[in-house]
């Protein structure tokens, strides 16, 4: 970041809680202008806490939160004319055509009817909706409605964008086809800020990520640093049962930095070959067969399953059961 | 794909100019929206506008034998009740219709947004008020249909009209305030009937008040829809009191008062 302006996004230790749920414990981020940071974390980690505070929806108990350098509590109709916002469940109004969400949101920041049109026009055009720019959007299937919200969010061409799990719940060509228009915006420009529990989704889309989990900073840095810090390759040793798989734990520890989950075992190495031979030689003196054994490249799930002690798919599950 | 030949517009730097919220503006823009929505589900206009007819039917031929009101037909005793009732009840929908603007998220979108903090809540009862209008329009044509004959003058019809649309618009704002503080439209249905229930039945809507028992007489007296049902009655009999009006009359500027602050806090508020 350069001295002279100041980052595009900046947090600042932001507490948030509701009682006895802490959502936010003293979270810190910030990303230059023109750069993607992507927030990480499964289900209840805060981030889409952390969101509603840089977006004015929620006042942070305590903490800063900068937009462009304007304080969002201070100053929050600053703030909403600089950025876009697309949510979770697409917020557009069913009732109405594509044109005419684009249209609403476009009077609604005061832009002159004649330019709205054009640019909804534009928008529709580049978000493949141009043909079904008449229809109601209740007849839309999911990605369309999520390329909707995303262009309503653009209509008044913020600078500086913040899109909370814009894939999550599309069927993966859905998710394809979002992330490379995402790619097309930030090729263009804009500063945004990302949440995903998606680890696949911050490799691809986001310069720095942040890892939160339980309302804490737990991790920060680009996707290839996140991944060096486990070494270079991880050996994968799936079990039938999770009995066996736990004493493979027991003994694998001596190999590399590990990390159990479930039924299968992961352990991270410097150097792939001889730590599986040794893999091996430990699995055959103790009697252990395992049903797979694979040595692979590490992703984003292993770092989260370092980081955290447990994958974001089981956070996944334990918030939604 | 085709699509990526439009580029995005570099960021637009004066953004500050679009950071003024038009109070005026923005609550029209939202009306528009909201007329829209009526206009794209019929349906919903239709089963608003069956359920008071039905009223009409089975009060003025199923009841209305029974109840006996002295020097008036109770067809001309019955509607003004009826055009009350049907704009009572109708008025849940504002609070219904916010839950659902909450639930799935429009609401997040349009507080991201630099507009006016009222506008979302002003734009969705003047849509209302819009939608009621017709309502009561159609009701005064079932009214005639079935032998309604108003002998007050054209002007005094029309006020009653009037008053009738004013209480529907308070009552909006009652229940803008029931829709952002159980956040889901069932929820935001089932709350309300509770409150309009006794308000609508325990009133001179339908029955002269000296037919119920004595503590039962105290509330009705002294509660808005027997206030606007009296005042809207003495207007289309003819002879209007000016008391009736004015008690009307004070009683949706009060609700007003009170609901409109509340809800645009609320809305403020609102997660």
């Amino acid at each position: 970041m350069n001295g002279t302006s100041p980052p595009a996004i900046r947090a600042t230790d932001l507490y948030k809680s509701w009682g006895d749920v802490h959502a936010l414990k003293g979270v810190s981020f910030e990303t230059p202008a023109g750069t993607v940071l992507g927030l990480l974390g499964p289900n209840g980690a805060g981030k889409t806490t952390a969101v509603r505070i840089l977006t004015t929806l929620l006042k942070p108990d305590r903490g800063t939160a900068e937009v462009l350098g304007v304080d969002v509590t201070r100053e929050p109709m600053r703030t909403r004319a600089s950025i876009g916002l697309a949510g979770q469940y697409a917020a557009v109004d069913e009732n109405l055509t594509a044109r005419e969400n684009l249209r609403l949101v476009g009077r609604l920041t005061h832009i002159p009817l004649d330019e709205t049109l054009r640019r909804a026009d534009a928008l529709l055009e580049r978000f493949a909706l141009a043909d079904a720019s008449h229809r109601l959007v209740r007849t839309f299937s999911g990605g369309m409605r999520r390329r909707l919200d995303l262009a309503a969010a653009l209509v008044h061409e913020p600078p500086v964008l913040f899109l909370d799990e814009p894939t999550t719940g599309l069927d993966p060509q859905g998710r394809t086809e979002l992330w490379a228009f995402i790619e097309e915006l930030v090729g263009a420009g804009t500063t945004l800020l990302l949440t995903t529990q998606y680890l696949e989704e911050a490799d691809r889309l986001a310069d720095r990520i942040i890892v939160i989990d339980h309302g804490n900073v737990i991790a920060e840095g680009t996707a290839a640093q996140l991944k060096a810090r486990l070494g270079a390759t991880v050996i994968e040793v799936a079990f039938d049962d999770h009995e066996n798989a736990k004493r493979a734990a027991a003994e694998l520890g001596r190999v590399g930095e590990l990390a159990l989950d479930g039924k299968e075992v992961r352990v991270s190495v410097a150097d792939g070959g001889p730590a599986m031979l040794e893999t091996v030689r430990i699995l055959d003196a103790e009697h252990l067969n395992p049903r797979t054994m694979a040595l692979r490249e590490p992703t984003l799930d292993d770092v989260f399953l370092t980081l955290t002690g447990h994958a974001a798919e089981e956070a996944r599950e334990e918030v939604s059961s | 794909m085709s699509a990526s030949t439009v580029t995005l517009a570099p960021p637009n730097p004066a953004l500050t100019r679009l950071a003024r919220p038009h109070v005026v503006g923005d609550a029209l823009t939202i009306a528009w929206r909201n007329l829209l929505n009526i206009r794209r589900n019929p349906q919903l206009l239709v089963f608003a506008t069956i359920q008071p007819v039905i009223f009409v039917l089975m009060f003025r031929y199923v009841f209305g034998g029974a109840i006996h009101v002295t020097g008036v037909s109770y067809v001309d005793y019955l509607m003004p009740g009826i055009f009350v009732q049907t704009v009572v009840f109708g008025s849940l929908t504002t609070g219904v219709g916010l839950a659902e603007d909450l639930q799935k998220g429009l609401v997040d979108r349009f507080r991201s947004l630099p507009m006016a903090r009222s506008a979302v809540l002003v734009g969705r009862t003047l849509a209302d008020l819009v939608r009621n209008l017709f309502v009561v329009i159609l009701m005064c044509v079932v009214g005639l249909l079935v032998g309604w004959s108003p002998s007050g003058s054209l002007p005094e019809i029309v006020a009653g009209v009037g008053l009738v649309l004013g209480f529907a618009y308070s009552l909006s704002w009652l229940f803008a305030i029931v829709g952002l503080s159980v956040r889901d439209s069932e929820t935001a249905q089932a709350a309300s009937f509770p409150i309009l229930a006794p308000l609508v039945f325990a009133s001179s809507a339908f029955v002269p008040i000296s037919s119920m028992p004595g503590w039962l007489q105290a509330f009705a007296n002294h509660q808005p829809v027997s206030a606007v049902v009296n005042a809207v009655r003495s207007l289309t009999l003819g002879g209007a009191t000016v008391s009736h009006v004015f008690t009307a009359v004070a009683w949706i500027v009060g609700i007003v008062a009170i609901c409109a602050p509340i809800a645009v806090s609320r809305y403020r508020r609102a997660v």
